[in-house]
């Protein structure tokens, strides 16, 4: 069923809300809720990975070399990366 | 054909419950609607009906049960009474605002403390705002006929909203009435199998109860309510459907002898059965009263309330409940609240009654009669002592 991305008028809302296509989560970048981003300083990096597991957005992607980094489209800023990053590489730095 | 028949009256609405073939009946016992799921329990053990019959362990569960079932596009019903209702309260609106069919009978029970298992109508009353359509029945054909046409309105493509069909508690559940249950075919004819505006399938994706924000919560919730206030066509066109082919008539308020009547009294569900004797009585004695008899009570008729009190003077709007601190009862509220704008209304006196099980007798119905006109303030409570 055809629908659009965002009802714009109370008449476009589906009965119930229902959302019939998937994967469509990708299209709400809630980077735009961050105050804070998280920066990885690449030499105090294990490449343990713990940051891309915590991650509750999973947004933490591995790069070519195995050093990870946030997809700031989807990245909220919740710290928790840097806080469960025990070599201390992950820092939250002030958006804005 | 339908046959005549003496029986219990909730056990009647379970027969009907079972005629209407639902896939799924999730349901947890409480007085006084017990018997209601308790029969349609024996119906599905003895093979006469093939539906799941879920022994959920609480209310709120059995609410949970039916919108799953009803989110994969089965036809699931549940009945439960007063604490039961309250234990399932955070299911209903998801239910409702997900657009999900489900009919439920309440056995209306009065609202604890103290602890009374018997009837008023504080129950329904908590949930009148969850955007559930809501029938009220005063006897036990009644009773029958709504669950039939309940599946029906509410799976109907313009509605697919949950409703719930009440039936006085003791004084309706667990009376014997003679009354006409309709046979399997003349149901079938009736009532369509139900066709999903969308259900949960792993082949074909759909996501039901999203998040919705701020910026999209006023609209979704303008949607919910036009879909209500636009469901009482339907609940009409259904009405007229039934009786073309049973014979009975259904109106959102129905008028018994109001033609000419200066007093009008105004009741909901078994009561009415009892007014119709008193406004007979004193119709009689040359006392011109009547009364009208609320059947729907969501979507509220408020074009049909405006009609039905023109040229009255007084009307007498007795209530089942007390909204604690509040304007008095629930009904009345309400109806005050549709006739303010009307430039000739008449004057509205609220009684509350019956409250937690007390009986309601025709000569209390005369007295209150006799009573209109003296200042009753904004409401009082019928009866009681001190």
């Amino acid at each position: 069923m055809a629908q659009k991305k965002w009802p714009e008028t109370w008449q476009e809302v589906t009965p119930g809300c229902m959302i019939f296509e998937g994967g469509n989560s990708r299209e709400y970048h809630t980077g735009s809720w961050r105050a804070q981003r998280p920066v990885w300083d690449n030499a105090k990096c294990i490449k343990c990975g713990i940051c891309y597991i915590f991650c509750p957005e999973a947004c933490v992607k591995e790069d070519a070399q195995g050093y990870f980094a946030a997809d700031l489209d989807y990245c909220k800023g919740c710290g928790i990366c840097a806080h469960e990053c025990w070599p201390g590489a992950i820092t939250m730095v002030e958006e804005g | 054909m339908s046959k005549r028949i003496g029986m219990e009256i909730a056990l009647a609405t379970a027969e009907a419950v079972a005629l209407c073939r639902p896939d799924v009946i999730a349901a947890y016992p409480i007085t006084p609607n017990t018997h209601i799921p308790e029969h349609l329990s024996d119906i599905v053990a003895e093979g006469r009906l093939d539906a799941e019959f879920i022994c959920v362990e609480s209310e709120h569960s059995a609410m949970s049960a039916c919108a799953g079932a009803s989110g994969t596009g089965a036809r699931a019903f549940t009945a439960t009474s007063s604490q039961g209702l309250l234990y399932m309260y955070e299911v209903l609106g998801i239910v409702s605002s997900m657009r999900l069919p489900v009919v439920m009978a309440i056995g209306n029970r009065a609202i604890s403390g103290p602890i009374n298992i018997w009837n008023d109508h504080s129950d329904i009353m908590t949930m009148r705002d969850l955007g559930w359509l809501s029938l009220f029945a005063a006897n036990g054909q009644e009773a029958v006929d709504m669950i039939i046409q309940a599946f029906k309105i509410a799976e109907d493509p313009a509605v697919q909203l949950p409703i719930n069909v009440n039936l006085d508690g003791f004084q309706l559940t667990h009376m014997v009435e003679a009354l006409f249950l309709p046979d399997e075919k003349e149901v079938d004819r009736f009532l369509p199998r139900r066709k999903p505006y969308a259900a949960l399938h792993p082949d074909h994706p759909v996501t039901m109860g999203a998040l919705g924000m701020p910026d999209i919560f006023t609209e979704a919730t303008k949607a919910r309510d036009q879909a209500l206030v636009d469901s009482k066509k339907v609940i009409l066109k259904v009405w007229k459907e039934w009786e073309k082919q049973f014979g009975r008539r259904y109106e959102p308020i129905e008028a018994y002898k109001t033609k000419g009547a200066d007093v009008v009294m105004m009741t909901m569900g078994s009561m009415g059965e009892t007014a119709e004797i008193a406004v007979d009585e004193l119709r009689r004695e040359g006392v011109p009263v009547g009364l009208l008899k609320l059947k729907l009570w969501r979507p509220f008729p408020f074009e049909e309330m405006k009609k039905a009190v023109r040229g009255v003077k007084t009307l007498i709007v007795t209530d089942r409940c007390c909204s604690l601190g509040g304007p008095g009862g629930p009904l009345a509220a309400e109806v005050r609240s549709a006739l303010y704008a009307e430039a000739e209304r008449p004057a509205i006196e609220n009684v509350l009654i019956g409250l937690g099980g007390r009986d309601v007798t025709v000569n209390d119905f005369k007295q209150m009669f006799r009573q209109a006109g003296k200042s009753r303030g904004i409401y009082e409570f019928y009866g009681v002592r001190g």
